[in-house]
């Protein structure tokens, strides 16, 4: 038998093996996830956790399946977070200093407290993209939060009701759909494709032998 | 932190290094890759299938785990259910909310079709979210789709569908810029020339990364697009079982609010299946790489409708799961590791395989390493052998790891270990099903008005999937479903009732196989409380009234 710890899940005492995460510790003690649960792999935020450890009064945040459990951990999840998202046709957007404002008037009441920035638990810099936001710097907010996943904690934490990871998101697709430069190579193949440059060698293929097309296999060129 | 009685082997890993960098590993030929595969796949591995005693595919063979799913009853009983008139009645029903339901429910919604998506968990809580090292397409100067196809239909075995692949490779540059429009940021040069990488099997450096959240950035940009377009959706709410009406087309199905229990119809003129996987189903014990909906609802509820399947007898186990720590024990550590430089060595440090093999052999190779040659590095739930991460910065420089893989520093250091210096311990993970519900190009299986896209369908990869297709292959079936649905939708007039008769008949071909009473499926949830705790879900006692 593994070295037991307790824990409090929304406050009531369980014991359970101290080896596993927030999440494994749940379910052994007997819960059955339908929220609050998605990739188990630290890439979805489903299972955003606030916890504090006994005796101390800080509220520290984490993934629960990518953290383990510590002693007398006092643990609630957040599965799900009222959040405004503001609509747009990416299309139709144009990227301007101001339309990140226009969509979010709320980043201008950031008080630069930097609580998002303390609550993340991929240890992003919130509050920079925000600031970078407000001066429509999209390739700043862009590069500051491309490992967001969305888990929501920053929204939870922020007194001006910003809700950080859509700014982001929206940023980020505008800076992609119309900043960035589009593939050159992709402009070309695109072309190539409407012509149906390549139809007649792929009919071929298709119409090959299984010992032709090993033969081709073995032969081809690796870059 | 490495216990200490790995500190000894990585010395032995650090004293190669030096002499690894840079230096060739031959390839296997076709002949000696069989013949690895054979001895040490887990496919191979005897007693582990059995031949399925009901259905359309009678006689095939198939994993214990899937048979016992197929080889089960349905949470609803015909005989004493009332169908509830249907609460929605819609054009293209859509159960699935990864990357191949919602790029599905985009097109058909641009093609005026009324669209519904149901999905069991979040929208975006799916394998695609997870995958990370990159997307294939055929769009650079010294590549053609042709090659593409050559790459696929070879890592497949061979036995990919020849339309199925055609349709893949011929989509996959105008995938990528659709992803481009939707906001997608690659990795790219600053005139815009995409970064590109190879992956396992591939002949040419065909692979787009985003970073190492491929899968993620592509799976919000198309969630956020999903819901600019205000498309219909509902959020855990899983399907139960297809509806057909008297002529055996698909007319909807009956769906279960995974919340309250409440259990309704849908009726609609096209339905896509767009469920997804079957990680959690823990072939033959394997951990695994998937979401904690991947389940194999799709393929169950799909089978009894009468819809085809193909190589179900073959389940791709990526090479690189995570050994350790025990706890992210299976998580996935992408083929880009490999992909920008990483090494596999066995426990003296020494190399035994040519790491961009395909992944049904690199995987053959560590289970022979560890299990057969006994050169693996033993753990408390089993073993593994080091992926030699620190070589990535020798090989591409310092801070690429940072840069290029920083969901994969992040997967480590919260467990106290860094890539950057120490290799990491691996061994194979149950990641893909590589077979599914067969399909034509436009996705739609033997049944009438029923589409597969995505994991959930079968063909195209083969009995083997290459790094990068399967994002390819989300958004190119499901975009080919999602269109060709909605234009099918648009020429049926009025719907038949639904009916559950094609339940009643495969209760009975259960029954008549003397298939046990008490096993139910689909398995919705995996159910990882306890023993003393589990039975069935509060969810689900609403059927029972």
């Amino acid at each position: 038998m593994p070295e037991l710890a307790t824990i409090y899940i929304m406050g009531k005492e369980y014991q359970v093996p101290a080896n596993l995460t927030i999440l494994q510790a749940i379910e052994y003690a007997g819960f059955l996830f339908v929220r609050g649960c998605g990739c188990r792999g630290g890439f979805c935020g489903a299972c955003s956790t606030v916890y504090r450890t006994k005796d101390s009064y800080k509220l520290k945040v984490a993934l629960a399946c990518q953290t383990k459990i510590e002693d007398g951990m006092y643990l609630a999840q957040i599965p799900f977070y009222p959040a405004n998202k503001a609509e747009h046709k990416i299309s139709q957007i144009q990227p301007t200093t101001e339309t990140l404002c226009a969509l979010y008037p709320e980043i201008m009441r950031c008080i630069s407290c930097g609580s998002c920035t303390k609550v993340c638990p991929q240890d992003i810099k919130v509050m920079d993209y925000i600031n970078a936001a407000i001066r429509g710097d999209y390739k700043k907010v862009a590069e500051l939060s491309f490992d967001c996943i969305m888990c929501g904690l920053c929204a939870t934490r922020c007194p001006a009701e910003i809700v950080q990871y859509y700014v982001a998101l929206a940023a980020r697709r505008i800076y992609g759909a119309h900043i960035m430069k589009k593939a050159p190579h992709l402009d070309k193949r695109l072309l190539e494709m409407k012509e149906q440059k390549f139809a007649k060698e792929i009919e071929q293929l298709m119409q090959s032998s299984t010992e032709q097309l090993k033969e081709l296999y073995t032969k081809r060129d690796i870059e | 932190m490495y216990p200490k009685e790995f500190q000894e082997s990585i010395k032995k890993v650090e004293a190669t290094r030096q002499a690894r960098k840079g230096s060739d590993f031959p390839r296997l030929s076709l002949a000696e890759r069989q013949a690895l595969l054979e001895a040490f796949h887990p496919d191979y591995k005897k007693g582990t299938m059995r031949a399925l005693s009901v259905g359309v595919n009678k006689g095939d063979k198939t994993p214990h785990e899937f048979a016992n799913l197929f080889e089960a009853y349905s949470l609803i009983d015909p005989e004493r259910f009332t169908i509830p008139q249907p609460k929605y009645s819609v054009d293209v029903l859509i159960i699935g909310g990864g990357g191949a339901g919602v790029s599905a429910a985009i097109t058909a919604h641009q093609a005026k079709a009324d669209v519904l998506l149901v999905t069991k968990l979040r929208i975006g809580d799916a394998n695609t979210t997870m995958a990370q090292g990159g997307i294939q397409a055929a769009d650079k100067e010294n590549d053609s789709p042709a090659i593409h196809y050559l790459d696929v239909i070879g890592g497949g075995g061979f036995k990919n569908i020849p339309e199925l692949v055609r349709a893949l490779v011929t989509d996959g540059p105008e995938i990528i810029r659709w992803l481009e429009d939707l906001g997608v940021i690659f990795d790219k040069a600053d005139d815009g020339t995409m970064l590109s990488i190879h992956g396992g099997g591939t002949s040419r450096k065909r692979m787009h990364p985003c970073r190492d959240y491929t899968g993620a950035e592509i799976m919000r940009c198309l969630k956020d697009e999903f819901l600019d377009n205000k498309i219909k959706y509902l959020e855990y709410t899983s399907a139960l079982e297809l509806l057909k009406d008297k002529n055996g087309n698909c007319v909807g199905a009956v769906l279960l609010n995974m919340e309250n229990g409440e259990v309704f119809t849908v009726k609609a003129k096209t339905t896509i299946l767009a469920t997804g996987g079957a990680g959690r189903l823990h072939i033959q014990g394997f951990p695994t790489s998937n979401h904690y909906g991947a389940t194999a609802d799709g393929l169950v509820i799909g089978y009894r409708a009468g819809a085809k399947l193909i190589f179900i007898d073959t389940i791709q186990y990526h090479p690189t799961g995570v050994a350790y720590p025990e706890q992210i024990l299976g998580q996935l550590i992408t083929e880009k590791v490999r992909g920008v430089g990483a090494q596999l060595v066995n426990a003296d440090g020494e190399r035994f395989i040519y790491e961009l093999e395909t992944r049904d052999v690199v995987a053959s190779a560590i289970i022979r390493e560890v299990q057969e040659r006994k050169k693996g590095i033993m753990t408390a739930t089993g073993g593994g052998v080091w992926l030699d991460t620190p070589l990535i910065e020798m090989v591409s420089g310092p801070g690429t790891i940072h840069k290029q893989l920083p969901a994969m520093y992040r997967q480590f250091i919260k467990f106290g270990i860094d890539m950057t210096k120490e290799p990491v311990l691996t061994y194979p993970t149950q990641h893909y099903q590589n077979g599914g519900i067969l399909c034509n190009e436009f996705g739609e299986t033997n049944v009438p008005n029923l589409y597969v896209a995505g994991e959930v369908s079968g063909g195209v990869h083969g009995r083997n999937r290459l790094m990068g297709n399967s994002l390819l292959d989300i958004l190119v079936f499901g975009r080919r479903a999602g269109r060709h649905a909605a234009e099918k939708s648009s020429k049926i007039a009025n719907l038949s009732e639904g009916t559950l008769d094609h339940l009643k008949q495969y209760h009975a071909e259960l029954q008549q196989a003397n298939i046990p009473q008490e096993r139910k499926s689909p398995m919705l949830l995996p159910d990882y409380r306890p023993k003393q705790f589990q039975g069935e879900f509060n969810f689900l006692a609403k059927l029972r009234q």
